[in-house]
């Protein structure tokens, strides 16, 4: 299959219409709105609805409305945008409810701006809704990543039943990199039996919620959820490990971070030093498997992202205090340069940190 | 012995947790006469709101789908764009409607939804336990306006179908009450029209219906409609404000 080039934020839509999805219902805000108008654009052309909502809230309420009806159905937002899509989402896990959700993260707090962060990451992986729920994260770090994981995204939220976000930031959804759509592998999804498409007078009516007045039922119930959960941990936990056995440092860092990391652990190799590198590609479930390959050589972690520190808090559960974790992060909008960031492996390996 | 009267089907067979004297359980039961004669209770898709009504999801005889405080329309938007040859319906109060649901309502009427939206105006927060809705009247006493509505404080109350029928998206508005058989039999004759309207296509029909709450008004149900039919219909007028053949 041929490559195309394509930037990011048009990538996710045609990957999101070739996985099938048929509805869309969004809200501008910067810096995802090529998403948006790329569905507003293509969708109608291949017998699907893009709708522009009043709001983020009745967007991902229409998404609730269109996934309980049976559809394929997206949304994509930016960080204020999901921080107001959260109760939605709650919602739609409570129900039990398939859909995609994108995010691509712009800093914050508050309006904060609209350049490139990883500051949503306690935002997507605890999630703002409430109640005992989760989702699968996934964090890609180049274009063609971005497009596999969207594919199939809507498989994975169909088989378990549940939403799943996607996370970029702008640098993922502004760049353009050459692109192929490739099938995802198949899963076993059941056939929406419990849709509300209309009973036809053939069978007893489905009712979509998420409401369980009776302790015990909603005890049983968020229980079952949590099992479901604990499939989706053993099932779909996802990472990239680069020379983690055979390190100095192991530096973990997730999206386009991770790419900035290669570059300094390049720099690094040329010197002589060894760094390894676990790139989470699932924020949630957190990879803690991965964290299994640190030895005994190495003196410490070093924990680089787009914020004040977020994802450290999972990679210190991961490491469970066998070696010292270690944060650099840059926030804000502002990217950190390869040489800082070697500038602080440096620093781990020569014990000064 | 010809038979004059029974159970609509439009129903599920199971008692509602209403409150004595509420006239949920008539507005329900016009609804689903209405899908009933209509032949589309397989065809059609319920959105049940927060409030009293809550439950109402568990009542009706066809596909329902719960929805958040205020966001039945948004969510009967993503049922009716997913398939527009069924018949949604959304079943909301005024606390849900009128105060939290403003935007999602006025926008779904103003895209000309085709969807029909029961609107149960009680000038009351029931469920949540009687404090003040935006439809509460000037006067009024709530728990949260325990000296009564006061216009300076707290602004006038809501008229939603006045509000709504000045969006070119809705089609049919329509104000009637349930405190006497007369009416409720109007009432009726409105739901059917709003939902005919939708199945012909026409665009937003809502159908305001002024109804009882003796629990939080603090009265019998008996003076409970008498208090409606004196205080609310002077400041919320029953009848037509829109309909397709007005327009043109």
């Amino acid at each position: 299959m041929t490559k195309v080039l394509m930037k990011g934020n048009e990538a996710i839509g045609a990957a999101a219409i070739k996985a099938g999805c048929n509805y869309f219902f969004g809200y501008p805000i910067t810096p995802q709105n090529e998403l948006p108008e790329y569905m507003a654009r293509e969708l109608p052309g291949v017998g699907g609805v893009f709708l522009q909502a009043e709001s983020e809230v009745a967007a991902i309420n229409m998404v609730y409305g269109a996934a309980g009806a049976g559809a394929r159905v997206m949304t994509s937002s930016s960080s204020p945008g999901i921080a107001l899509k959260q109760e939605g989402i709650s919602y739609i896990a409570g129900a039990e409810l398939p859909c995609v959700i994108v995010n691509i993260v712009r800093g914050g707090p508050g309006l904060g701006g609209i350049q490139p962060a990883q500051s949503d990451y306690y935002q997507s992986t605890r999630g703002g809704g409430n109640g005992d729920y989760r989702h699968l994260v996934y964090a890609p770090a180049t274009i063609q990543e971005t497009v596999d994981l969207v594919m199939e995204a809507f498989d994975v939220a169909e088989q378990y039943r549940n939403p799943v976000m996607v996370i970029g930031d702008g640098m993922i959804g502004q760049m353009m990199e050459p692109v192929e759509f490739k099938e995802p592998k198949k899963r076993p999804i059941a056939p929406k039996t419990w849709a509300t498409d209309g009973t036809k007078g053939k069978r007893k009516p489905n009712i979509i919620n998420s409401l369980f007045i009776d302790p015990q039922e909603l005890e049983d119930h968020v229980l079952r959820l949590e099992k479901k959960y604990d499939e989706i941990k053993k099932n779909e936990t996802r990472y990239e490990n680069y020379n983690v056995s055979d390190a100095d440092v192991v530096v973990v860092a997730y999206g386009t971070t991770s790419r900035i990391v290669k570059n300094a652990i390049a720099k690094c190799e040329e010197e002589g030093m060894k760094v390894g590198l676990i790139r989470p590609i699932t924020l949630w479930p957190f990879p803690d498997n991965a964290f299994e390959e640190i030895t005994d050589k190495t003196k410490g972690v070093l924990t680089v992202e787009m914020s004040t520190g977020q994802m450290i808090d999972d990679v210190k559960i991961a490491v469970n205090g066998k070696k010292p974790v270690h944060f650099y992060g840059r926030t804000g909008g502002m990217v950190p340069t390869p040489d800082a960031i070697v500038e602080e492996i440096k620093k781990i390996a020569r014990g000064e940190k | 012995m010809a038979k004059v009267f029974e159970r609509t089907n439009g129903l599920v067979d199971i008692p509602t947790h209403y409150c004595p004297g509420c006239t949920h359980g008539i507005i329900h039961r016009l609804v689903g006469e209405v899908l009933e004669e209509l032949d589309v209770l397989g065809e059609t898709i319920g959105v049940a709101p927060v409030g009293c009504s809550v439950f109402a999801y568990n009542y009706f005889n066809c596909d329902m789908h719960e929805a958040a405080h205020g966001r039945a329309p948004a969510v009967a938007t993503g049922i009716k764009r997913v398939h527009p040859d069924k018949v949604v319906f959304t079943y909301q109060g005024d606390g849900d409607l009128a105060s939290i649901g403003a935007a999602e309502i006025i926008h779904a009427a103003a895209r000309g939804e085709k969807i029909t939206t029961i609107f149960v105006n009680n000038a009351i927060y029931g469920m949540t336990g009687g404090q003040m809705a935006p439809t509460t009247l000037v006067g009024q006493k709530a728990t949260t306006s325990p000296f009564g509505r006061d216009v300076s404080h707290a602004g006038m109350p809501i008229k939603v179908s006045e509000m709504l029928a000045t969006l070119d998206g809705a089609k049919f508005v329509e104000r009637v009450s349930v405190h006497n058989a007369k009416e409720v039999r109007k009432a009726k004759k409105a739901i059917k029209k709003a939902f005919e309207l939708q199945l012909s296509g026409e665009g937003f029909g809502i159908v305001e219906v002024l109804s009882t709450c003796p629990t939080n008004w603090g009265v019998t149900p008996v003076e409970a409609l008498s208090w409606l039919e004196e205080n609310m219909i002077p400041y919320y007028p029953l009848g037509n404000i829109f309909s397709p053949k007005e327009a043109k």
